[in-house]
């Protein structure tokens, strides 16, 4: 067995990787899936390792499936996980839905690739925002969480796990292409971590695991706390439905959580998530002078010299630039009240983001007064450093170029 | 000699235990039950063989046959 | 009230919104009754797709999922597999099984998972209001049929035997007592059991697809138009035949393979063979 619970240790590992092995040490013992690229390392993963440690895998038909027995499984008292990519997490829509309607507490990775369709397979993108949000039918909230490191695709999957049992709701981890393969050095634990699996007060749906003489009924059509049926009852079926998305809507304060950087003396704000958070960061410290040893070297920038034709570079200086960056780890729901008060004394907010800008719209809803700014880009690559201080330059106004010669 | 009732409750009046009764004990009656539907009535309980076909092809279990 | 719903059904929940005459009342009375012989009851959840026949379950005193449309079977395979030690039935119906849920029923059957199947067959959509389903026979009527449907109907025994399911049966409403045995034979036996049952819609398929709108005239013909198929006999292809010579219809026990591997033995088998302790 596995040595003394909790003990650190240092590993490089990969994005899909780290997301497996969160969920072991989280306690999932059940892991039901389809390959997809760029997400099929955690299914890979998971086989093995799932079997070990005394759970159950099983390589379903379909996504359709894979999210149905998740489903089933969690109700059979095992805490289960399935782990996707775009057209997968389209075909599961549905039993989310159901996940969301009978409060059943699953955690569904969504390893982002661009789209529509089959789209770029080998890509990243963050096109699934809104499908992350509103993807099923029907009015229900959800708890959708956006790693932007490996690090993050180990803690944010624990802290799926926790979030859905104690609200106990679906929980999407939102991952993307960018950090579901990138290789870093991260800190995992050893063992495995008990969550408790406790009745939750704001519920209203039967709670009870299976078997336990409870004669839990899980019924999808909206019902009452015995599970019958009262859809067809138009008073009781609305008070159901303000309390399902109450129980998410009430609790944006404890559910919320973003990183803030430099954000103190701000005058600019870049809002990102899941990983163009990283260059967000990236362009925060090179503008603030601040020395990062990995990345120092990117910035000696050499631009335009094709279209110039002159051997001469000119490089641009940020330094007069007053960047913060905030980041949003909980995505959805949307993290109104921190982010306010984050950006309460910058102007501009820059949105970044990989699909055509649709996330900027939740941002400049809740920050009416301010000038946002979305900063879209498709076709897979990410946005660099340069681009977003570009972009911020742009818009404030403050261009100046200091012209260097070799 | 059986004990039957039909519970009123549970019958919708389909008649199926007219048919599957091998002794005809079911007739068809005038009364209605709870659903709305004329329900049957037990004429001859003295003919019954307890063979209990009427409880288990009564789909809403309204049939109760005590020896 | 029959003296099983005592046991088994929740009484608050009554009546039942099947229509009068519907088949799934019997087929709900035969599977209390198959529990009732086993005295397996604290061993069984329940888990249903979308239609009539999936709301045979959500009326016992039982843990019971009520699925979405087509994916009864892998709700139910999740269930089992975190919880291998219990007996899982699952109710669906012809549309919800073959259709929509086709792909979970191949790949259950061809994993041979020990999930007891109860397939209600009543050749419609009934809920809906009447539409042609996977097994509406040729020429019926139905309001998305309205000249005669014209495609060949599914066989969903012959399909699951072929994959390798390892108990396959095929009763009608008319023959309850049969019906209960073979439940409980089902759940009782290690592997994928299916069990069809013929059942009727005297609403929606009974003029149309029977001609006859009592419901106890339509069982009436299931007796006619049936024969009882007996296992290891003369013809061997009776079982996976849509009709015998003379158009009727096999019903009986098809196949009862207890030596088939099924899926969590041949999972245990191989984790045991490489050495990974559980």
């Amino acid at each position: 067995m596995a040595a003394k619970s909790g003990k650190l240790n240092e590993v490089v590992l990969q994005g899909n990787e780290a997301c497996a092995k969160g969920a072991l040490y989280a306690g999932c013992r059940f892991f039901a899936g389809y390959p997809i690229t760029p997400s099929t390392e955690i299914i890979e993963m998971m086989s093995g390792e799932m079997q070990k440690a005394g759970g159950a895998f099983i390589q379903m038909e379909d996504e359709i499936g894979s999210a149905c027995a998740i489903i089933g499984a969690r109700w059979g008292g095992s805490k289960a996980m399935t782990a996707t990519s775009g057209p997968g997490y389209t075909l599961m829509q549905e039993a989310i839905g159901f996940a969301a309607v009978t409060e059943t507490p699953i955690v569904i990775v969504n390893v982002q690739r661009g789209g529509p369709s089959t789209g770029q397979p080998t890509l990243s993108s963050q096109q699934d925002i809104y499908q992350a949000r509103y993807g099923s039918h029907g009015d229900y909230e959800i708890i959708v969480l956006a790693p932007s490191s490996v690090q993050e695709m180990y803690d944010f999957t624990i802290k799926a796990f926790e979030l859905s049992e104690q609200f106990r709701t679906p929980v999407i981890l939102l991952a993307d292409e960018v950090v579901g393969h990138m290789r870093e050095k991260i800190t995992i634990r050893d063992g495995s971590k008990t969550i408790k699996a406790e009745r939750q007060k704001y519920v209203v749906s039967p709670q009870a695991d299976f078997f336990q003489g409870a004669f839990t009924t899980v019924e999808g059509q909206l019902h009452d706390e015995q599970g019958r049926r009262i859809g067809h009852i138009a008073h009781k079926s609305g008070e159901f439905i303000y309390n399902l998305n109450k129980k998410i809507t009430d609790n944006v304060d404890v559910i919320s959580d973003i990183s803030t950087y430099c954000m103190e003396d701000a005058d600019v704000a870049i809002v990102a998530y899941g990983s163009v958070a990283r260059p967000s960061l990236n362009a925060v410290k090179h503008a603030r002078g601040i020395k990062d040893a990995r990345i120092a070297p990117k910035f000696k920038i050499v631009r335009d010299i094709m279209k110039r034709g002159i051997q001469k570079t000119i490089q641009t200086d940020y330094s007069h630039l007053k960047v913060g960056l905030v980041k949003v780890n909980t995505v959805w729901p949307f993290p109104e009240e921190l982010l306010k008060q984050a950006t309460e004394r910058v102007d501009t907010v820059i949105v970044p983001e990989m699909n055509v800008g649709k996330y900027s719209r939740e941002v400049e809803r809740v920050l009416k007064d301010k000038n946002v700014v979305p900063m879209s880009k498709c076709g897979g690559d990410i946005h660099t450093p340069i681009e977003i201080l570009d972009k911020i330059m742009e818009v404030t106004g403050l261009d100046e170029e200091v012209e260097i010669n070799e | 000699m059986a004990n039957i009732t039909i519970d009123k409750a549970c019958c919708k009046g389909c008649n199926i235990c007219l048919s599957v009764c091998p002794k005809k004990i079911f007739a068809k009656s005038r009364q209605r039950n709870n659903y709305g539907t004329a329900m049957p009535a037990v004429e001859n309980p003295d003919d019954c063989i307890v063979c209990r076909m009427c409880e288990r092809m009564c789909p809403d279990g309204a049939i109760n046959v005590e020896k | 009230m029959n003296k099983l719903y005592e046991k088994y059904i929740k009484k608050e929940s009554l009546p039942t919104l099947f229509c009068p005459g519907c088949g799934n009342g019997i087929i709900q009375i035969a599977a209390m009754e198959a529990m009732e012989k086993l005295n397996c009851k604290d061993d069984v959840a329940c888990v249903s797709g979308i239609g009539c026949s999936s709301w045979i379950p959500c009326y016992y005193k039982l843990d019971v999922i009520h699925t979405m449309h087509g994916r009864a079977i892998a709700f139910a395979e999740g269930l089992k597999l975190a919880r291998p030690d219990k007996k899982i039935m699952v109710f669906t119906g012809d549309g919800d099984c073959m259709a929509i849920g086709g792909n979970h029923l191949l790949h259950a059957a061809q994993r041979n998972i020990d999930l007891t199947v109860v397939m209600v067959n009543n050749y419609i959509y009934g809920m809906t209001g009447g539409q042609k389903s996977p097994t509406t026979p040729i020429g019926a009527q139905t309001k998305t049929s309205p000249f005669g449907c014209i495609d060949e109907p599914m066989n969903a025994c012959k399909l699951v035997m072929s994959l390798g399911a390892s108990y396959v049966a095929r009763w009608t409403t008319a023959h309850p007592v049969q019906l209960a045995k073979s439940i409980a034979e089902g759940l009782d036996h290690k592997g994928f059991s299916f069990i069809e049952v013929l059942s009727q819609c005297p609403v929606q398929a009974g003029k149309n697809v029977w001609g006859e709108k009592e419901p106890a005239k339509i069982m009436e013909k299931y007796k006619e138009y049936t024969y009882l198929y007996k296992m290891g006999s003369a013809d061997p292809t009776g079982a996976m035949a849509e009709r015998n010579a003379d158009g009727l219809i096999p019903i009986g026990l098809f196949k009862h393979d207890d030596d088939a591997k099924e899926y969590l033995e041949r999972v245990e088998e191989k984790l045991a063979e490489i050495g990974i302790a559980r």
